[in-house]
């Protein structure tokens, strides 16, 4: 690794400030478990790392007026075993327990992995589907942006070169709300999804058919995207195999991957559809 | 008590603003350090305080051979900065055992052949030792999810997971 300037703000002011000076090309350091990897290889070279793990600011999970907000620097571990999260937003708990490693876990954050632009982050599909908005900020002000205007591209993001990402913020889902996050990849461990996808659904008073839903696809676009049409398709339609299986078609046409080192298109427009099968199988009935 | 020793650091070339004073509590004792501030928690625990127990392996936190506590917690020390690591607990393979006395999990490795080249083990120990601390008796499933993170190419993990299980069982 290059030799760098290494500065550990105490509060977020400081850290915009840091952030602002144009003098020296800054990063800023949340988790590591991406930023200390591409520094090694010679990717990305910083002459000045902000490290912001003392930003007590940036930390921990809440709900307030009904709206739960996450810090930029909670880690995944963190937001997996909180209660509150589990009860609110069940299929984020659940991908920050599929995430990586147990020691991944324990060192990445949440913003991190959102700013880092993977299309196959495994924690941005949930937040896609629980349709959450992110804050960022710089020494001026701060801006609320849909979380999915975030990233541009792999790799590519809105954020502004003196802006930092810090916290992010949804409703919590309904007490009756069916949610899940499910991903395939080659090891359940430590493997980069070949596909990924995020369910949140709200069901009529009756609970037969769908009123509102919510899906989120990794892996298979530049960026984590929405099923837009799957999702119009299924809103009014009972729980049925034939519609779930018809919305599994929708999802694998909308579903726009390439071909690379982890899969290939047919295989990750398949298993995409599929995992929606599998999440709702069970809440099918008899045709 | 803690007691506190001054480490010298080698001479480098980076310029003093490239430098960090680090505090570091690792296995009870504290260690101060003047150090570049690229170095890595894996770095400084190797090349300035001398714990070689823990290794690297992949150097990008896919096989844990680096794996050590963290307040308890199991980290890739790879992955962080020995800065970042001031104001905690490190817990490493070296501290693990007290004098001459294996903790229970050294001892069960050794009873149920879990190592082989042995490369991967004291990762693999710390893993499970953060496992028992937070989960005395651990299923089968628990296990094998608590050291995912930790590759081995030798043993098949099957010895691995048995010697954990013993002790968990214990």
């Amino acid at each position: 690794m290059r030799d760098f300037e290494y500065l550990a703000p105490c509060t977020l002011s400081e850290a915009l400030q840091l952030l602002a000076q144009e003098d020296v090309h800054t990063w800023p350091l949340a988790g590591g478990t991406d930023l200390l990897v591409r520094m090694k290889d010679g990717s990305v070279k910083p002459g000045r790392i902000v490290d912001l793990s003392r930003v007590a600011e940036l930390n921990g999970i809440s709900e307030e007026e009904g709206i739960i907000r996450i810090g930029a620097m909670t880690r995944y571990s963190e937001v997996a075993s909180s209660p509150l999260i589990q009860a609110k937003a069940p299929l984020l708990s659940e991908a920050c327990r599929q995430i990586g490693s147990w020691q991944i876990r324990n060192l990445g954050t949440l913003a991190g992995n959102l700013v880092n632009a993977s299309p196959a982050a495994d924690s941005v599909p949930p937040l896609f589907a629980l349709d959450a908005e992110v804050i960022l900020a710089n020494h001026r002000g701060e801006r609320a942006v849909p979380v999915a205007l975030l990233a541009e591209g792999p790799g590519r993001t809105c954020l502004g070169k003196d802006e930092l990402l810090t916290s992010i913020r949804f409703r919590p889902l309904p007490e009756a709300a069916v949610s899940f996050f499910l991903r395939a990849g080659q090891r359940r461990a430590l493997a980069i999804s070949k596909t990924s996808l995020a369910f949140t659904g709200i069901l009529d008073d009756r609970r037969s058919t769908w009123k509102e839903v919510r899906i989120a696809l990794g892996a298979v676009a530049p960026t984590v995207i929405r099923a837009h049409r799957a999702e119009t398709y299924l809103v009014g339609k009972p729980l049925r195999r034939k519609v779930l299986e018809e919305a599994a078609a929708i999802v694998s046409e909308e579903a726009k991957p390439i071909t690379d080192v982890r899969s290939t298109i047919e295989y990750r427009r398949l298993v995409t559809g599929n995992l929606l099968i599998q999440g709702l199988w069970p809440l099918m009935k008899e045709d | 008590m803690l007691r506190s020793i001054e480490v010298d650091s080698p001479r480098q070339l980076d310029s003093p603003r490239q430098r960090v004073t680090v505090t570091l509590r690792v296995n009870g004792q504290e260690y101060h350090l003047l150090l570049p501030a690229r170095t890595t928690l894996l770095e400084a625990l190797r090349e300035n305080l001398g714990l070689t127990g823990t290794k690297e392996g992949c150097g990008k936190g896919e096989c844990g051979a680096c794996t050590v506590l963290l307040d308890g917690r199991p980290v890739n020390s790879c992955l962080m900065l020995a800065s970042q690591a001031e104001d905690h607990d490190i817990l490493t393979i070296e501290g693990l055992s007290s004098q001459e006395n294996l903790d229970p999990l050294q001892a069960a490795f050794i009873a149920y052949g879990a190592v082989q080249c042995g490369y991967c083990i004291p990762g693999t120990l710390m893993t499970a030792k953060a496992l028992l601390l937070i989960n005395p008796r651990p299923s089968r499933e628990q296990i094998q999810e608590a050291i995912a993170g930790n590759l081995c190419r030798c043993t098949g993990y099957e010895k691995i997971i048995e010697a954990i299980q013993s002790v968990s069982s214990q």
